[in-house]
């Protein structure tokens, strides 16, 4: 995960000035973003913005979902939802009308970058 | 201790802000994110010597031990709640912040901290640093898990990260002891005085923006030539089966099921020797002592009353040992992921599943475990619901029931007897109850938009058995307590009223007494359940706790000649027809009788409303349905009478 990070680091940093306001900015980015939700196993995801309450999004950001992170979707309850993600090191479950509001930059399964 | 000495980078020494009290109420807070092993520490530091109780004024659980150090001094350790970061956005983050501060009355500022993280995963952890260090207080960074970290193929170079925290680093494992002395040294160093003070190399970042904070975690962490360690292997491999879309559901409910007959089959051996050691021992009391009205109140009064709820020890205790076993391991997050769309049907949420797993043992912890619920109008349907699942209290009177009027056959090969077949029904009749209740409110008063569920699955872990025993010991003590209070008062009580008014000087039968009386009194009320007024003598007297129930009856029937549980079981066969022994049950599966919850429900909702609609809402549902059970039991023996 760290080599990952670093080696983003220019880029990282310009996302985050865009996106602390978490509020929907929509419109003015040019890449389409997808979600989360969208993410099969096997396939990997660079977070690009938390489109939540800041509660919300402070929460999930403790947890590891900061912007510029790689995210993986595990395995999930039965039924497909909520779903474990891994990021940051961590696993974490959400449910799938969260992981909707976190836009991604999709990435091919083997690409550590 | 790798303290900054190795390196000549931290120069800058400050004193600490206030100067280090020398008194014996030399105070240290223990801090740390959920699930880094904060409790396994605070265990290994101050052994059995720790209290429970809440901090004053909130609900915020407080844990304060008190240990010895090598320099005969005493010092207070608290255990502070696990955060993530000092926000201050739910009660726990804020009472962690204020005590921190010194601003929480009646909490002395603490003299020093102990950070403890999971080092197999220090980026991410490093962030509450980030809060603890901009506080100033002397501080232990401790990194657990280092057996782990070590397994995982991770390392981490103390000594460069104490330099760049600027404050002293110590790697240990809390479950296995390893590294602890590190910890005492610190302790005992501030205890002295000689704690320092002194700023991390790279500046602390603004702690309200995570992003930057993360990135300072990433450098320090990087600069502490920190290696993140592979990925937790085994847990990956158990969790292809425990979340796998079919075995992992059939895994859950085997769990359940088997949680259930074992508390029932395997406690049985325990319970009868408990009961043979009472009886034997009560009888052998009573030939010691001269015939007088102070023997009849010391052995049927306080040693039959006692005695007969004491025999529900060891299943009590087995209960806590497989919520502590499966909390432990790692399971129960899992339980919950699984639990979260059947609650989501239900208005609840997956984290609502561990409170309420947890009701199972006992409705007040679980009110307070509901905490983690941030959502409030979730959280007071969750409250709302938790008495009516089947707490260990209700279990003396289930069992007591179930042995007198439930034939024992197999139903299910060896796996399943009707016995635990009826005591599974119970616990599903009060968790159906409970959803219900809580579809019902979640969409009238307490209606609220689906919040957002998060819950970190933590990697599996072997439970340790000191960590169970100390949870067992501390149930045990809990348990006993209120068997020497509240149970021996009520059961004192209980026996003057049955005692009195003397006639001729002798005690009255039961029925002529003020207890009898007051039983006949509400007899017409509760006949139509099919109880009759020792019953309803029960009744009124387990309003206190449920499991008064048991030594009320034991009581009741000591006077009448009969003692401990088997006599008893033979009394009520006598008086309770199969109808009203079902409904006696169904009472017990709904009602609220428990002071203790009525009580920890008006602190934890801040006032009487709450408590006093649940209160009046359960007895209702419970009167009905004991009704409705009575009735539709006596229809159908009368049915299959006449048509034999």
């Amino acid at each position: 995960m760290f080599e990952l990070l670093t080696l983003s680091k220019r880029a990282f940093h310009t996302e985050v000035m865009m996106q602390l306001s978490f509020k929907k900015d929509g419109g003015k980015r040019t890449k389409v973003a997808s979600n989360l939700s969208e993410l099969r196993e096997g396939e990997r995801g660079v977070l690009d913005r938390l489109d939540l309450p800041e509660e919300t999004a402070k929460r999930l950001m403790e947890l590891g979902f900061v912007p510029g992170h790689v995210v993986e979707p595990a395995r999930s309850a039965p039924g497909g939802e909520p779903r474990v993600y891994r990021v940051d090191g961590s696993e974490i479950a959400i449910r799938r009308d969260t992981a909707k509001h976190l836009l991604i930059r999709k990435k091919k399964p083997a690409g550590r970058e | 201790m790798s303290d900054c000495h190795s390196c000549g980078g931290c120069a800058a020494v400050a004193l600490p802000p206030s100067p280090v009290a020398l008194t014996d109420t030399h105070v240290i807070a223990i801090i740390g994110p959920p699930n880094c092993g904060k409790s396994t520490l605070f265990n290994r530091l101050t052994g059995l010597r720790q209290k429970v109780g809440n901090f004053p004024g909130v609900t915020v659980e407080q844990r304060v031990g008190r240990t010895r150090l090598s320099n005969n001094r005493e010092i207070t350790l608290i255990d502070l709640p696990g955060v993530y970061s000092l926000d201050a956005r739910s009660e726990d983050e804020r009472v962690t912040r204020d005590v921190l501060n010194g601003q929480m009355p009646g909490v002395p500022k603490p003299d020093a901290v102990l950070l403890i993280l999971d080092c197999t995963n220090l980026g991410r952890h490093l962030l509450l640093a980030a809060s603890i260090l901009s506080l100033k207080l002397p501080t232990l960074v401790i990194l657990n898990m280092a057996d782990d970290l070590e397994a995982r193929g991770g390392s981490v170079d103390i000594a460069a990260l104490s330099c760049e925290l600027g404050a002293p680093v110590a790697l240990i494992s809390a479950a296995k002891g390893d590294g602890v002395e590190k910890v005492f040294q610190f302790i005992e160093g501030t205890s002295e005085g000689s704690a320092k003070v002194s700023a991390p190399r790279i500046e602390l970042p603004i702690l309200q923006d995570i992003p930057k904070c993360r990135k300072w975690a990433q450098q320090v962490g990087q600069n502490g030539h920190y290696q993140a360690p592979a990925p937790p292997l085994w847990t990956r491999r158990l969790d292809s089966v425990f979340l796998h879309p079919v075995i992992g559901p059939l895994v859950f409910v085997a769990v359940v099921v088997g949680v259930f007959q074992t508390i029932f089959s395997g406690a049985k051996p325990l319970m009868d020797g408990l009961t043979q050691l009472i009886q034997s021992s009560g009888a052998w009391l009573g030939a010691l002592l001269p015939n007088s009205i102070f023997k009849s109140l010391l052995i049927q009064g306080v040693w039959s009353g006692v005695g007969s709820v004491i025999v529900f020890l060891p299943q009590i205790l087995l209960l806590f040992l497989f919520i502590g076993i499966l909390e432990d391991s790692g399971y129960l997050a899992r339980a919950a992921l699984i639990a979260d769309r059947t609650m989501a049907k239900f208005g609840l949420q997956g984290k609502a599943f561990i409170p309420l797993l947890s009701a199972y043992a006992c409705a007040v912890p679980a009110i307070m475990a509901t905490r983690t619920i941030e959502n409030k109008r979730d959280r007071m349907a969750t409250i709302m619901i938790a008495p009516l699942m089947t707490c260990s209290a209700r279990l003396p009177v289930y069992t007591l029931l179930i042995a007198a009027f439930i034939h024992e056959r197999p139903l299910v090969g060896h796996f399943l007897g009707t016995q635990a077949a009826v005591l599974l029904g119970l616990y599903v009749l009060g968790f159906v109850a409970a959803i219900v209740t809580a579809r019902m409110l979640k969409s009238s008063v307490l209606k609220s938009e689906r919040t957002a569920f998060v819950l970190e699955m933590p990697p599996y872990r072997w439970p340790t058995v000191r960590s169970l025993g100390l949870r067992l010991l501390d149930r045990s003590k809990v348990f006993l307590r209120r068997a020497g209070t509240v149970i021996l008062t009520v059961s004192v009580v209980l026996w003057i009223l049955a005692h009195l008014p003397l006639h001729d000087g002798k005690a009255p039968d039961i029925s002529d007494s003020f207890a009898g009386m007051v039983g006949h009194a509400i007899e017409p009320a509760i006949k139509p359940l099919g109880f009759d007024w020792k019953i309803g003598i029960g009744l009124l007297s387990s309003i206190a706790a449920r499991e008064v129930m048991v030594s009320t009856l034991g009581t009741i029937y000591g006077m009448e000649g009969t003692e401990q549980t088997e006599g008893l079981q033979k009394a009520l066969q006598s008086d309770l027809t199969p109808g009203g022994a079902v409904a006696l049950l169904i009472f017990f599966a709904f009602a609220m009788q428990c002071m203790s919850t009525i009580a920890v429900v008006r602190r934890e909702t801040g006032g009487w409303k709450w408590p006093a609609i649940q209160f009046a809402y359960m007895t209702l549902l419970a009167y009905l349905a004991a009704f409705a059970t009575n009735h539709l039991l006596q229809a159908s023996t009368f049915l299959a009478a006449i048509t034999k």
